[in-house]
């Protein structure tokens, strides 16, 4: 593994994505298109206001996910893995490369999303913007990590998009949105201490709120890049040069 | 240093078997050094499979495969290996130009090497063109073009002439001697028997095995037969199936 090549794999990655506008406008809006309607939903309500934070760590996670898992999935099915594998490209040039290239995607995206809810949408933020966008990128970066390492899973695009609602679904059902964590059922309570997005909406709302200090933000943004780092290692494990 | 008399790739009883079928069962094979090797056979015969063994990216079941004297898929020889998938291996979504210097870039080639196998290949006038919007033999020749650089000892061509026109194709050929002659050794694969007679060597294969290991003309000679074609159908009927059947077992039919 080398800087060179995780640093060209990364870039040839970005240089996809430029050929292909329409990704990239949907990449950048949609997010902030469903987080306005939401706005627009709750409008004479204070609800916004409560899941507003939750859903800017929802949408780049699930774009995040799909655009990720799907990508490299082609890769895998159109034979330039095989190529790659068979030249000295290391595992981890590949996977970081990735995680490099959507990651940079992430941040863009969840700064559009994050401007979109403060300065449209009046969401309210009393914590550090800043903080907000630190924990928003995570999240993203963590959906580009499992969509990496759910592709590795998947023989066809049909498969990989149902890990979709498999991977996904369960975090956003327990992740606090719907209803508080502390008031689910004590079991489900347990399982959602253990999933990453729980920790990425509980961070989001703590700084919206601004009732919990740096120190828990960053223990919430450590547990997240936890999760990043074993799909990244996973995602490396499960990729093998030598196919059957 | 590794002898260079050695041969390019020693492939000594290979079992591989793809799924619950069993395609190679005991195939012994030598490539010798700076010749053009043509490995041909009807589709299905694991012309494919061989192939990948030699480039380390099958799993095997036992053998013993190695190339240019190192253990086939050992790291050091991930810099020496051209291989060529028999589908385009390139991406669509980039320039011909991009394609390339990616693939550079990850062989860590110098940069200059990119407009050197674009002009081999005939693509400098594409080279900014989206590879998605390239016709099928162009694609390939991209392909080609990115097994081309680093200037590899060994290059391993799947069907590399598949959907070319005439012309193409023996600009190709051309291509591969003139390679050979600065001692890079090529194994290229076809399933067309009009190509043998292009190759310095050759090797026939049915059905997982090895009917032939010789030069075009030796190959004539020991068949008595017209062009490869023929010779071919006199090695099969030389060694029928225990059924009796002349048709290869897979899909592959060998006229």
């Amino acid at each position: 593994m080398t800087p060179q090549r995780t640093l060209a794999t990364a870039g040839r990655v970005l240089s996809q994505v430029r050929h292909d506008p329409r990704t990239i406008v949907l990449l950048l809006v949609v997010p902030s298109l469903l987080i306005g309607l939401l706005a627009w939903i709750f409008s004479d309500t204070p609800v916004f206001a409560t899941i507003g934070p939750g859903m800017i760590a929802l949408f780049p996670f699930i774009v995040m996910f799909l655009v990720t898992s799907i990508t490299t999935l082609r890769e895998r099915r159109t034979g330039t893995l095989e190529r790659l594998l068979s030249m000295p490209l290391g595992k981890g040039d590949l996977i970081l490369g990735y995680t490099l290239a959507f990651g940079l995607l992430a941040v863009a995206q969840s700064a559009v999303a994050v401007g979109f809810a403060v300065w449209v949408c009046g969401l309210q933020i009393s914590g550090s913007i800043w903080l907000l966008l630190a924990v928003a990128v995570a999240d993203a970066v963590l959906g580009t990590t499992l969509g990496l390492l759910a592709s590795a899973f998947a023989r066809t695009e049909f498969q990989v998009v149902q890990f979709m609602p498999a991977l996904v679904f369960p975090q956003i059902l327990l992740g606090g949105i719907f209803l508080p964590r502390d008031q689910l059922p004590d079991a489900l309570r347990a399982i959602s201490d253990w999933l990453p997005l729980s920790h990425a909406i509980d961070a989001l709302q703590a700084v919206a709120t601004d009732t919990q200090d740096a120190a828990y933000i960053g223990g919430e943004l450590l547990i997240i890049g936890a999760w990043i780092v074993g799909a990244v290692v996973l995602g490396s494990v499960t990729l093998r040069r030598r196919t059957p | 240093m590794v002898n260079s008399s050695s041969p390019a790739v020693n492939v000594t009883d290979l079992h591989v078997r793809r799924g619950k079928h069993p395609v190679l069962h005991g195939l012994s094979v030598s490539v010798p050094r700076g010749v053009v090797v043509g490995l041909l056979g009807p589709s299905g015969c694991g012309k494919t499979t061989l192939m990948r063994t030699i480039v380390g990216v099958q799993v095997v079941q036992s053998g013993t495969v190695t190339v240019l004297g190192h253990e086939a898929g050992s790291a050091s020889l991930r810099h020496r290996v051209g291989y060529v998938t028999q589908d385009a291996s390139v991406y669509d979504d980039l320039t011909v130009r991009q394609n390339l210097q990616y693939f550079r870039a990850v062989l860590g080639a110098p940069r200059r090497d990119v407009d050197r196998v674009l002009a081999l290949t005939d693509l400098t006038s594409q080279a900014g063109q989206l590879v998605g919007s390239l016709s099928g033999g162009q694609r390939s020749r991209v392909s080609l073009a990115g097994a081309l650089l680093g200037s590899p000892d060994l290059l391993v061509l799947d069907e590399p002439t598949v959907g070319l026109d005439p012309l193409l194709r023996v600009e190709l050929w051309t291509l591969f001697h003139q390679l050979a002659a600065v001692g890079t050794s090529l194994l290229v694969s076809s399933h067309v028997m009009d190509e043998a007679s292009r190759c310095d060597r050759l090797l026939l294969m049915r059905d997982g095995e090895i009917l032939a290991d010789d030069t075009p003309a030796g190959l004539l000679a020991a068949t008595g037969a017209e062009d490869t074609e023929g010779a071919f159908l006199a090695l099969i009927r030389r060694h029928p199936h225990p059924d009796g059947s002349l048709r290869d077992s897979s899909d592959g039919n060998p006229s």
